[in-house]
């Protein structure tokens, strides 16, 4: 925790990595000064885009410790204010989820391959970034603990999968190889309270290490404090649980 | 794309963006999360033209109210057009 007479740095800039399919994309790398060793964690942006609230989480990680790193999952979108290429993404029904996998899992090797992690890797994502951090965490090899912060579209009906969405992310679910800290909303609509027990039931069927919280009064993303979900005391519980959890499971060297 | 409902509509006209005006190709409208309105989903169109990049777009965000009362009163205005025979003048904007 930090101390007042403590030192702090971080450094933290817009690097190039290898995502899905071998393309270049851009992500945005933010870590503690010094020689580590440091866990990392990769950042699922949400359905607004590479915005400033995943710039700002992503420097937040690494006060805390973290060497963070959030893919540009739009990239291929092209280039424009977050906001325009996300509306152009959201124009095309979203992204494949081959490509988000893809792309996280290029994030995971970038940050594994720095001389100062201590080879832990976690995943957190918000809205559709907690599906894709799902994904990524049950797909890509490599993930150490996965934090799902009301990801939509995790149990899905056939009608909804198309060629971009394919499977439903619980059915994954057997394969997924790491805790997992799910925190919700009980007035979202995506996902339902309903929809979370599903959820929770098929981690608990597969014998699966997880933690999910419903919170009261809450929706969708009651941590964007831009917005008018925002959620002050689930943010604030939200948050230490959040850093609690990667703490148990990222901070034991490998 | 948290609910990933869209659907793309050809159109013919302008738009201004924050370059000036330009020519539009389509509407993306959805109702999903919306970028500035203070709702958590809303009937979202971006009138757009791909072929000049993403920050080719006007974008309106509104309620489902909104939206609904907006579709009517377009429909009312060109039932009223049609009726004064004004539709006859049309002519294709990009011919």
């Amino acid at each position: 925790m930090y101390q007042t007479d403590m030192y702090e740095g971080v450094l933290a800039e817009t690097v190039t990595l290898q995502g899905a399919n071998g393309d270049l994309i851009n992500a945005y790398f933010a870590r503690p000064l010094g020689s580590g060793p440091f866990p990392a964690i990769v950042l699922a942006h949400h359905m607004p885009g590479w915005d400033e609230w995943y710039r700002e989480t992503t420097f937040k990680f690494a006060q805390n410790g973290y060497a963070a790193i959030s893919p540009n999952l739009y990239f291929r979108a092209g280039h424009g204010t977050p906001e325009d290429v996300a509306a152009k993404v959201r124009g095309e029904g979203g992204i494949a989820d081959d490509s988000a996998v893809g792309d996280l899992e290029g994030a995971m090797k970038y940050v594994r391959s720095l001389p100062y992690i201590n080879g832990k890797v976690g995943i957190f994502g918000t809205c559709s970034g907690g599906r894709h951090a799902y994904l990524a965490a049950c797909r890509a090899e490599g993930f150490d603990a996965v934090v799902d912060c009301w990801g939509g579209g995790v149990v899905m009906t056939k009608d909804k999968l198309d060629a971009k969405h394919p499977v439903a992310p619980i059915e994954y679910t057997k394969d997924l190889p790491c805790p997992i800290l799910g925190l919700f909303g009980e007035e979202d609509s995506s996902p339902t309270p309903e929809q979370v027990k599903q959820h929770e039931a098929e981690l608990k069927k597969h014998d699966k290490n997880y933690d999910f919280h419903m919170y009261p009064d809450a929706g969708h993303g009651f941590f964007y404090y831009h917005r008018p979900m925002y959620r002050q005391a689930q943010a604030v519980d939200g948050w230490e649980k959040i850093f609690a959890f990667l703490e148990k499971y990222l901070c034991a060297s490998a | 794309m948290c609910t990933m409902i869209v659907e793309k509509v050809k159109i013919e006209g302008s738009g201004k963006g924050a370059s000036g005006w330009f020519t539009l190709q389509q509407a993306n409208v959805s109702y999903d999360h919306p970028f500035n309105a203070p709702l958590e989903h809303a009937l979202n169109i971006d009138f757009v033209n791909e072929s000049q990049g993403p920050s080719a777009r006007v974008a309106v965000e509104m309620s489902e109210a909104a939206a609904r009362e907006l579709v009517k009163t377009i429909l009312a205005v060109l039932d009223q057009a049609e009726t004064g025979g004004h539709l006859e003048q049309h002519h294709n904007l990009t011919a």
